[in-house]
Parts: C-alpha cells; structure tokens; sequence
C-alpha cells in the first residue's frame, strides 16, 4: 500500500532523569483504525505529542503524513485532528463559540456536518465552556474534530468522561470517518471501545512498545478458558499447550493456548461432554500481561 | 456546635497552605519588611540635621505631593519623613500582596477543583475560607511586627514604630477581607482580584482627593484610616477600630455570601451566549483579543480614574505655589528650571506608566499561563504556529499598554482643562506618555525571551515591573546608586513635560525591546511546548 500515515522507530524522549518513550516504534497504515494501549504513565500523551511537534524527540526517526512532525507541524496540522484526554477551553466562550474556532483555524470546516455533530451529542452550545462538565469538554473536542475533513484523527483518550450512550455515538462517527478513508489512531484504556472500533492494536509499556499486531494476531498467541462436565474423567496432561488444569471429579477447568484449542476439545468430545463454558480470549486479558509487576518477563511465555 | 462543624478541618488546611506556599509567603513578608527597613534607613541618612528637616518638611506640604504621599504629619522629625515617605506606597503593597494571596487560597482553589477535592472530606463548608483568612491574618501580623522592629532599630521612638507596623497589620486585614467578599461575588480568582484591586485603587483615589481637600474623604479609605493614626505624630489608637471593625464586618459578609452560593458559582448567573462564533473569531490574534479585552478594559478605566484625579487637581498646586515662594524655587531645583505644574505633571505621568508596567507582564505572560493549564495544547494542535500564538499576546501587550497609558494621559489632560481650563498645559502630556512607550516594550521584550527560553522563570517579568515601582516610587528616599536606579528602563525616559525629551534612551530601549522579542520567539521555535 502507500506510505504509513504515522511511523515512529526507536523515538526516545527523556524529561531530566525520565526516559518517557525509550525506543518507541509504531506504525499506522492509510484508512486503519490503531489502538494504541498501555498503562497510566506508559508515555501513550508524550508519544502523541511528538506526533503532533509539540515535543521535540532525543532520537529516533518519526514520520507523520510524509513530513516531519517538528519541523513541518502547521503544514502537517491542516491533515489531521487532535483531541486530548482532558480538553483545556476558554471559560469566556460559548461551546460553540470555541467548536467554530477551532474548525476555522484548522480551515476545511463543515458546518452542516458540526451541526449535525452538535445535535447527535446533545451539546448545548450556548453555555459558557466554563460551566461545562468534563464530558461536555470533551463533546466539544470531538465535534470541532469530526466537523473537520482530515485525513488523520490523532484521538487521546477521547472518550474520558463520556456516558454510554454518547461513547457508542463517538463509536459510530469513528466508524463513518474511517469508511470515509480517515486514518485514526486511538489512545483508549477502555478496552471494549478498542476492540469494537480497532484491527490492529499497539500496547507500549514504560516508554517501549510490546505488543503489536492485529487483534487476531494478539489473540493468536492468547490461551483460552475452558470449564466442561464430562461423563467420564479427563486427562488433558499429555496434551501440548494445555495448563492450570484442575480436575474435581466430572468436572474440569483448564486454559489452553489457542493452537491446540482443537486438540483439547477432542479429547473432551471423546469423554462426553455434558457442559461447556469458554472464556474468549479478550483484550483485557492480552492487555493485563503487560501490566504484570515484572516489565522484563516475555510477553508470550509458553507454559 | 454548628460553628465547630462548619469549621472542622481549618488548622489542618491552613497548615498546608503555608507549607505549599511558604516561599510566596515569606517572600511577600520579607519584602515589605525589608523595603521599610532601608528606607527607614535611607531617611536617617538624607536628613543628617534639624535644618535639613525642616526644609524638607516645608517643601514637601503641598497638595500635589499630598496626593501621592499622605496627610502631612510632623514633617519636620524623621518619624514623620518615614511614615510619610513609605505609608502610602507601602500599604498598596501590602493591601496587593493580601488581595493576590487571599485570591490564590481560596478562588483559585476552587477554580482548579481542588477544594472540591478537599470539601468532600470531613471539613466544614467555612473551614477552606477561614485558613485562608488565619494565614493571611498572621502573615499581616508579622508584617507589622517586621516593620515595627525594623522602625525600632533604626531608633524612632517606640510608640510611633508600633503604630506604624500595626498599620501595615490592619490595611492587610481590611483588604484580606476585602478579597473574601470579592471571592464570594465573582466566579473567577482573576475577577475576584480585579474586583479586590478596584476596591483598592478606589481607596487610594478617595484617600488622595481628601489629602489633597480638607480630608473628609480620607475617613472613607482604608488606606486613609492607616494615615489618620498618625504614627510618630501624636499616636491615635483608636483609630485602629475602624479598619478592625471593618474586617470584622466583611469577613461577616464573605461567610454569609459562602453559604448562599453553590461550589464553583459565583453570586452572578452565568448568562448564555451565541452558539455560533462571530465571524471574525478564526485566527489566533482574534482569540487573544477575546481573552484580554476585559483586561485592557479595566487597566484603562482604573488609569483613566487615576489619571483624572491627578489632573484635575492640578488647580491646587497653583494656588499653593502663589500662596508660597520659597516652594516655587524648592520644586523647580528638581525639574530644572520647569514650572512646578509640569513638574506635578512628569512625575504622576511616570507612576501612571510604572502602574501600566503591571498591565504588560500581565498581558505579555498571558501566554505562557496559557500553556501551563492546557489551552494551548488545542491550538498549538491546529495549523498555528507558535509565533502567530505568542505574538498575539505579545502583541496586546504591547498595544494595550500604549492604550492603556494614553487613556491615563487623555484623562488627565480633561482634569487639567477642566481644573484650568488653558488648553497650553495639556499639549505636552499626550508626548509625555507615549515616550514611555519604549520602556513598557522592554517589558514586552522581557516576557517574550523568558517565555522563549526559561518559561518555568517567566514570572521574573514582574520583577522587571516591580524594580520600576521600586526604584521610581522610592528610589529617592532610598538614595540609590545610580547603577541601580539605570536598572529600570522608566529611569531612562525623561520627565516630560518638566524636562526636555531626549532620543538616544528611546533608540536604546527600543533596540532592547527588539531584541529581547527576536530572541523569545526564537526560543519558542526550539523548545517543547508544554514545558
């Protein structure tokens, strides 16, 4: 295909002692959804911001629409949307005031589309920024980001203070703007938005990335949960890929990695199954690994 | 009971606060009590002999000096001098430094949502105002026992020494209180400051017209309650129980108003407005004018205010200098050879320009506050350069001082026409404001190369504008050397219309200007924003 929308090699950023991003890599592909992961502190803000040349990186190469993020960053700022986790606005404007500004000054401005925006999150946009809630400061983020025709949505936590019903509507105009050829990279702690809207995730830890790969990719080398009743008892002990397997009388509790899924079930099938629950791998559970207490033990251990 | 609830949790929370700001505290304390101290100091160098004492007392009673000074109290001791010479300047200090603290303890808190943070505790709903008013209330008692051990030190006689340090004390309570109520009615610390501030250069404006008249409108100014005490001139304390009894009723006011309102609201609604922005909001300078047009608004109007009275006074200097020869030589050895009116003239022009200083760092460091609580970070991510955002508030600094000055100077001139009515007097202020012009854009140039390339210093602005105050309001009690008072750029600018203007200073400052601008934006290019 084309050139990334978004490549970052080996970007290392220190604050005094604070080595923020340590290597960082990622990459994002022209017309994909990426969820981009990691824990509080991971250094997801501070990668974003050396995307957006805020932040003038140590090292390391980063190439964003084709340019350089520093050194090209208003030109490069017409392309693309930014909204943060927390949106900072000016307490004497209107919300709508503020949702035109911003549009303006990125140019490209839809304003049928910002109304159709203001409409679908129920914004008022007549209040004051400084009366609003955070969830309203972040509806305002979003609807001067969507209203604009970008080709690249750099979104940090966008959805932070939003209730359910406004998340599946940001679900559903991510969508639209990613069938209409917008790029968008997504910094999310919320896993289930990750993977709804996502194909391919990045989780960075301590300023590194490691893991990255399509969500089938990830689930690949993910073990499953099994708990079955069986007529007769089961010895899964000499199957591959099979761990923490507990058997209590006819009932049997194991995971299993997803390689040799099928092989576990047929020999269960053989021992008559009576029940069967599966845990799907999830992306919580990919994820938590990586929280782990120990940064340095391989993500994919085998068992 | 009730009161012991509502105040559950305040010697905790006024422990944190002094831990927190103790540094901002102790530098506010240290600095009135230092700045009397030399002073004090510097008078009992000026004045070695009686006969210096006495001629110094006859030149200073006249209206014009009154009006910056103070009521004239036993001008002829040095006690007298010291109360006259530092009182005035010296209270504004502190009523600003109780108005900017008490703002930053208790709206501020509230603005950050970090009292919201701390009201969800066991704490009384009263309990964050009254640590804020113990903290403030102790930092005045140790400015006033500052000053009143600085004054004894320096061997004025006792009574007079503590009259004076509990002046300090009680102009700090009255406009400590003075900001609670402030507090309670807006709904930001920066309005709740400017409300405060206008309260104070109201006081000082009444107190002047009153010092300059038959002072009945003195007894109306906290400042002029302060004065009416007459330290080291026949002491009378009770005097002290009107600005006491006036803390006490305000503080009143500002808890009763607490207990009426919601977290985070002000008294007054938050009106709507347009859902659409006006067309011509679209580009960074549009915004920033949005910003700071309240700003340049009230820095105007208190200038325009000060300016006026300083001009219509102006009448009263006349009759004096007719009603007193030796005066007329006394006053003109300064201006060298000027009529005693321009001399009147230069100098309120130069304190009208020293105060619209605080107008440019204010509005040149708008900037950097803008990084520092996120609101650049949306604009900075749009097709913005950061030249375009900082220039515009580098820009509104630097128009608005010039607006700012000239409303002062417009002003005067319609108190001076008003007051004599000689369209001759007022053709040499419009000039004389604008030439300082190039010190305030030293101010400018400063902001712009500490935001540029040490933002986490750029608060040093204000002490640019502070040696000006410093240097220009008591530079001659201080008797500094010359290398000092060359620091601040408004040394450098003569005092029209009393002296001749003189180009090479303004060529120089200019230049400075300029480059200290070339160098911050250059800084801004290369550094990390936010940083």
């Amino acid at each position: 295909m084309s050139e990334p929308v978004i490549e970052m090699a080996s970007v290392v950023k220190t604050f005094g002692d604070v080595r923020a991003l340590d290597g960082l890599d990622l990459e994002v592909e022209r017309g994909e959804i990426v969820g981009f992961l990691g824990p509080n502190g991971a250094g997801k803000s501070t990668a974003i911001r050396v995307l957006l040349g805020m932040l003038r990186a140590d090292s390391g190469n980063t190439v964003l629409l084709g340019g350089d993020p520093w050194r090209d960053a208003v030109e490069l700022h017409r392309r693309l949307a930014y909204v943060p986790g927390d949106v900072s606005l000016w307490p004497k404007l209107t919300g709508g005031e503020t949702i035109d500004l911003l549009a303006r000054l990125r140019g490209r401005f839809d304003a049928h589309r910002r109304d159709q925006l203001v409409e679908r999150f129920e914004l008022d946009p007549t209040r004051r920024a400084g009366t609003y809630s955070k969830g309203n400061r972040q509806k305002v983020g979003l609807i001067a980001a969507l209203a604009s025709d970008v080709e690249l949505l750099v979104l940090d936590e966008p959805t932070s203070g939003l209730d359910p019903l406004m998340e599946s509507v940001f679900q559903e105009c991510v969508r639209e703007a990613a069938a209409g050829g917008t790029t968008v990279l997504l910094s999310s702690h919320i896993l289930a938005e990750v993977e709804k809207l996502c194909r391919r995730v990045s989780i960075i830890r301590a300023g590194r990335t490691v893991e990255t790969g399509t969500l089938a990719e990830l689930r690949h080398v993910t073990r499953t949960s099994i708990a079955a009743r069986t007529r007769t008892p089961v010895d899964l002990s000499d199957v591959g890929g099979v761990t923490a397997i507990d058997v209590d009388g006819d009932r049997v509790q194991f995971d299993v990695d997803d390689a040799q899924l099928d092989a576990a079930l047929t020999r269960l099938s053989a021992a008559g199954v009576l029940s069967l629950q599966s845990a799907p791998p999830t992306l919580e559970e990919i994820f938590m690994r990586h929280y782990s207490d120990d940064p340095d033990a391989p993500a994919d251990a085998p068992a | 009971m009730t009161a012991t609830i509502a105040l559950a949790g305040t010697v905790p929370l006024a422990r944190i606060r002094v831990r927190i700001d103790r540094v901002r505290l102790a530098l506010w304390t240290a600095g009135l009590v230092v700045m009397v101290g030399a002073s004090a100091a510097s008078i009992d160098r000026l004045f070695p002999t009686q006969a210096d004492l006495d001629q110094a007392a006859a030149g200073s009673d006249n209206p014009a000096i009154r009006a910056f000074n103070g009521p004239a109290q036993a001008l002829d001791t040095l006690g007298g001098q010291v109360a006259f010479q530092i009182g005035a300047p010296g209270f504004v200090i502190a009523a600003l430094a109780s108005i900017l603290l008490t703002t930053r303890l208790t709206r501020r808190e509230e603005e950050s949502g970090r009292l919201e943070l701390v009201r969800a505790l066991p704490v009384g709903r009263g309990s964050s105002m009254a640590a804020a008013a113990g903290v403030l209330g102790l930092m005045n008692v140790v400015v006033g026992l500052g000053v009143a051990l600085v004054c004894l030190a320096s061997g004025l006689p006792a009574a007079g020494c503590w009259a004076f340090g509990l002046e300090f004390t009680t102009v700090g309570w009255v406009f400590t209180a003075v900001a609670l109520v402030a507090a309670q009615l807006a709904s930001t610390s920066r309005a709740a400051s400017g409300l405060a501030g206008a309260v104070l250069a109201l006081s000082f404006v009444l107190r002047a017209i009153g010092d300059m008249t038959n002072g009945v409108l003195s007894w109306l100014s906290p400042i002029g309650w302060a004065q009416a005490a007459r330290p080291w001139a026949g002491e009378r304390w009770w005097v002290f129980i009107l600005p006491i009894a006036a803390t006490i009723a305000l503080g009143a006011l500002a808890r009763a108003l607490l207990v009426r309102r919601d977290l985070g609201g002000g008294l007054l609604p938050a009106r709507r407005g347009p859902a659409v922005a006006a067309p011509r909001l679209a580009t960074p300078l549009a915004l920033a004018i949005r910003q700071q047009r309240a700003v340049v608004i009230g820095w105007g109007a208190a200038l325009a205010l000060f300016g006026f009275v300083y001009g219509v006074v102006v009448d009263s200097i006349e009759d004096f200098v007719s009603d007193n020869e030796s005066m007329t030589d006394f006053m003109a050895a300064g201006g060298g050879g000027a009529s005693l009116t321009d001399s009147y003239l230069a100098q309120s022009i130069r304190v009208l320009a020293l105060i619209a200083s605080g107008f440019t760092a204010q509005a040149v460091l708008r900037a950097r506050g803008e990084e520092t609580s996120g609101r650049a970070e949306p604009l900075l991510a749009l097709p913005v350069t950061r030249r375009s955002w900082l220039g515009s508030h580098a820009g509104i600094a630097a128009v608005g001082s010039i607006v700012v000055t000239l409303a002062a100077a417009v002003a005067m001139a319609v108190g001076v026409l008003i007051a004599t009515g000689d369209p001759d007097q007022v053709a040499g202020l419009f000039g004389a404001a604008l030439g300082y012009t190039p010190a305030l854009m030293v101010v400018v140039g400063a902001g712009l190369a500490l935001s540029g390339w040490l933002p986490r210093a750029a608060v040093a602005t204000w002490a640019l504008v502070a040696a000006g105050m410093v240097i220009g309001v008591f530079g001659p009690v201080l008797d500094l050397p010359d290398w000092v008072s060359n620091l601040s750029p408004f040394e450098h600018i003569a005092l029209a219309p009393a002296e001749a203007t003189s180009f090479v200073p303004l060529v120089v400052l200019s230049v400075v200007a300029a480059v200290l601008a070339v160098v911050g934006f250059a800084g801004i290019d290369r550094r990390d924003v936010p940083s």
